[in-house]
């Protein structure tokens, strides 16, 4: 590639910006318009929007559970929360052993109640099996309720059962209250004992069914699919048990099987509902019992194999820390945020403009600016994208990086000064400033990128958020630093007011005291380098005849200044 | 403004000169009783952990009918007897209770009690519970990434300045930020929060940032030096630290204008405590890091390299040869 000049290499640089703003501009236009799922407004999370986060911590004794078990206790609890209506929910693993459930808006209770439920899955054996109903025809031919069960009646077997689907269960007390149950209106079954009988519906509440006790855990069950039957085309279900779950279900299968209904019946309970109630039509010894029947579609073996496979938590959960954020304080702290943002920008500004740099902080201020809006474009594609959501910490992350970013500039300006101390023509200093403040702009930026990588790797959600923008505009600052803010000084070291160091410009030769050295002592403009020379000689070759005149004229009076001294 | 400029331009020169490296030893005994003092306030005035690491529930009403700090504590005695309370009135009217652990029904019981109490909707009482073990596992986090980012820092920072020694003093001056802000944090009476956590690791790598770019100008001056040098190690140093002065006091200003904004009005005008418990670190660190960096990283560094033979015997060649040339001056 020929050389380009400084002025051709600038003005690419900052079409290459346009061009880069234009594509992101356009993706989240596309996002918003062709997929409907893009906004031109980011994200927030819970805590500016208000909401309730659950963190669930896994009880594992020490050992850290499997990264298998924790997905599928994910998959689980998300179920759930759809289940319960809730729209735009999260859940996501932390870290190691913790999940995170975001719900935005108010949970209720009952949902509160379904994701902390240590759900498990069930194989009882089936006692008795009816119709939902919870009443009967009496003599006078009209239904009449079933009476609430009366707590003196008899509650524990006269007969010590001596299986799982044993008559002698059923006692006068369990009798009425499976007959009183309603399953529009299910009763908390959750504090039932494994080794007692169980009442539960199933999962479209036309079906009751009075349970024994707890015959296989539901971890035994390590996969199920849904398939269809080589021999008559149907959809079925096909479990694999491990090695004690295929002992333990053999045993059952034998027991059931070549029974009388309900009694080779067995039934799949999943947070307490009855997912699948079949009866035993073999005696099943290989662990791989299958699952079939006339009312199973594709949908249907689908759902009740995930159900089976992923039905039981792995693990059992414990919450951690819950938050409710209202609305309105979440909102309220969106807007001190944004205030602050704002305030602290402008402080930076006028500390800039005022104080520092003169017009060159018109610079920094510009390049706040692209950064704001290239910033904000990408929280929205990200929002769309990987569902980043910002929160208070990623505000505070943003405001910090005001300062941070400015950082860049500061530090260019002043090499840019030295330069112009040394003796260095505007235009030069300008170039050999840049290539001396982007290699300490290079590395320590990319500490910062690297200790934004470390936190978001290893910290939690709140930690994230926070590590996340500052990474993200780390990588911005140097983007921007390469493709705006040098390029811009580039062209304004050629403008009369940069380049002739106007005294308001921050760039005045005389108020850096170029080439006074000491007290009385004098010393040739240096330059080093070729590339020095070379600005300076295209610098020299575009002044106008009456620029160099003047420059000229500068020169002699700044000598003859300092020879009164 | 003139004025701030030119002194730029005396330190530049090296006309003016703030002794960096030659009063080191006086900096090193400040900031050993800067250290001594952060270590041991903690132990005096003990370190208050907010509920995220001791575990325990905290209830935000917004917009409350009155913000008499008695209702909450009759609500949460009554609810919870067993509970302690505390009760403040953050921003202009918003009540913030915060109560000894308690299970998570009993937070939810407290929260409409609270909002029946206050008059408000359910919807606008915040609530958190927090478990006993949370706060050790955002604690164990936070350390895993502090003792990862610096390990990765050290072999980075070694890699670009061609030197161990570099790293050691950029690592010292980190640690130094570290326990100086703690100490001030600790002092202060306010409280480690996860928010704080978060500040803390953010001056690290502004710290480190901070140091980085010093050393770079430290490096450029004291390579340059070839065996003509005029310049002892130590003044070249000096002269690195001295002409990124102005640097480091526009930048340490400009960082912190933001933060400060944040702090003041997250502070007083309304509570955002997220806000104010990030800024607070963050303002304190940066202040902390800029004077680590001139006064403890450098002169550290200047100590360790002007040890080294080569090193050593150039600036005995320097000293010499000036002071041979004052003789010869006076002569």
């Amino acid at each position: 590639m020929a050389t380009l000049s400084p002025v051709r290499r600038a003005l690419r640089a900052l079409i290459g910006l346009l061009a880069i703003a234009a594509v992101l501009f356009g993706i989240n236009a596309l996002g918003v318009y062709a997929f409907k799922g893009s906004s031109w407004v980011p994200e927030l999370a819970l805590d500016l929007q208000g909401g309730t986060q659950i963190v669930l911590e896994a009880q594992t004794d020490g050992a850290s559970p499997s990264s298998e078990q924790m997905s599928q206790a994910v998959t689980i609890i998300r179920e759930r929360v759809d289940a319960s209506g809730v729209s735009e929910a999260e859940v996501t693993t932390q870290g190691a052993s913790n999940i995170v459930v975001q719900i935005p808006g108010e949970a209720d209770e009952a949902t509160r109640e379904r994701i902390e439920a240590s759900a498990q899955m069930q194989l009882r054996k089936v006692l008795y099996a009816t119709q939902a109903a919870t009443t009967f025809v009496g003599e006078d031919g009209e239904p009449t309720p079933y009476p609430t069960p009366d707590p003196s009646l008899e509650a524990t077997p006269t007969i010590e059962p001596t299986a799982g689907n044993d008559p002698n269960w059923i006692t006068p007390a369990l009798e009425a209250e499976f007959l009183a149950y309603d399953c529009a209106d299910p009763a908390d079954q959750s504090s039932v004992a494994n080794d007692q009988p169980l009442i539960a519906c199933d999962e479209g509440g036309t079906a009751k069914y009075l349970l024994g006790p707890l015959e296989i855990d539901g971890s035994a069950i390590t996969d199920a699919q849904a398939v269809v039957d080589q021999q008559n085309g149907q959809w079925a279900v096909q479990l694999r048990f491990d090695d004690e779950g295929t002992e333990l279900f053999s045993t059952v299968s034998q027991e059931l099987y070549g029974q009388t209904e309900p009694y080779n019946m067995f039934a799949f309970v999943l947070d307490g509902q009855v997912i699948s109630a079949p009866t035993m039509d073999g005696v099943i010894t290989n662990g791989r019992p299958s699952i079939s029947g006339t009312g199973i579609t594709q949908e249907t073996a689908q759902t009740l194999a995930d159900q089976l496979k992923f039905g039981a938590l792995p693990i059992s959960f414990e919450v951690v820390s819950s938050d409710t954020i209202s609305a309105t304080l979440g909102s309220q702290q969106l807007q001190v945020g944004l205030i602050a943002g704002l305030i602290g920008l402008g402080l930076v500004a006028l500390y800039v403009v005022l104080i520092s740099y003169r017009a060159l902080g018109f610079v920094i201020i510009a390049s706040l600016g692209v950064m704001a809006v290239l910033t904000y474009i990408l929280l929205c594609i990200l929002s769309w994208r990987i569902g980043y959501r910002l929160s208070l910490a990623g505000v505070a992350g943003l405001i910090v990086t005001i300062g941070f970013t400015a950082d860049s500039f500061i530090v260019y300006f002043e090499r840019i000064r030295d330069e112009l101390r040394d003796g260095k023509t505007i235009t030069g200093a300008v170039e050999d400033g840049w290539s001396r403040a982007k290699r300490t702009i290079y590395i320590s930026k990319s500490i910062n990128i690297l200790a934004a990588v470390v936190l978001y790797i290893l910290a939690d959600a709140t930690v994230k958020g926070f590590a996340f923008t500052l990474g993200l505009t780390t990588l911005l600052d140097v983007l921007i630093f390469v493709i705006f803010t040098h390029p811009v000084m580039q062209l304004l070291a050629r403008t009369r007011f940069f380049g002739g160091g106007h005294p308001l410009s921050g760039l005045d030769p005389e108020a850096l005291g170029a080439v006074f050295r000491g007290r009385a002592q004098f010393r040739a403009p240096t330059a080093t380098g070729p590339r020095a020379k070379r600005s300076r000689g295209e610098a020299e070759r575009r002044q106008t005849i009456a620029e160099r005149k003047e420059a000229e004229r500068a020169a002699a009076e700044l000598g003859g200044k300092k020879e009164n001294v | 403004m003139m004025g701030m400029a030119q002194w730029g331009n005396d330190l530049y020169t090296g006309k003016a000169s703030v002794p960096f490296v030659r009063r080191r030893r006086l900096w090193f005994v400040i900031a050993i009783a800067l250290i001594a003092v952060s270590i041991l306030a903690p132990f005096l005035r003990g370190v208050e952990f907010s509920i995220e690491f001791t575990g325990g529930s905290q209830f935000t009403v917004s917009g409350p009918s009155s913000t008499d700090q008695a209702i909450a504590t009759d609500v949460v005695a009554e609810v919870v007897p067993e509970a302690e309370a505390r009760v403040t009135v953050i921003g202009e009217s918003d009540i913030r209770v915060q109560t000894s652990q308690m299970t998570q029904d009993e937070t939810r019981s407290v929260a409409s009690a609270l909002a029946e109490a206050y008059d408000v909707p359910a919807a606008e009482v915040a609530d958190s519970f927090i478990g006993p073990t949370w706060g050790a596992d955002v604690t164990r986090q936070s350390l895993w990434g502090l003792g990862v980012f610096l390990a990765l820092t050290f072999v980075i920072l070694a890699i670009y300045f061609r030197t161990w020694k570099m790293s050691v003093a950029a690592i010292v001056g980190l640690v130094d930020v570290l326990v100086i802000t703690i100490g001030v944090y600790s002092l202060a009476g306010f409280e480690i929060s996860p928010a704080a956590v978060i500040g803390f690791l953010t001056i690290l790598g502004y710290s480190l940032y901070d140091t980085t770019v010093v050393f770079d100008k430290v490096r450029e001056n004291t390579s340059e030096d070839g065996e003509t040098s005029t310049r002892t190690f130590g003044e070249s140093v000096n002269l690195g630290v001295n002409q990124t002065l102005i640097r480091s006091i526009n930048t340490s200003i400009v960082a912190a204008l933001p933060v400060a904004a944040i702090l003041f009005i997250g502070v007083f005008w309304l509570g955002a405590e997220t806000l104010s418990d990030i800024s607070l670190s963050i303002f304190v660190g940066i202040l902390v890091a800029t004077y680590s960096t001139l006064f403890v990283s450098a002169p550290l560094y200047s100590l360790m390299r002007e040890r080294e033979p080569a090193i050593a015997q150039r600036d005995a060649r320097v000293l010499a040869a000036r002071e041979t040339a004052r003789v010869e001056a006076k002569g």
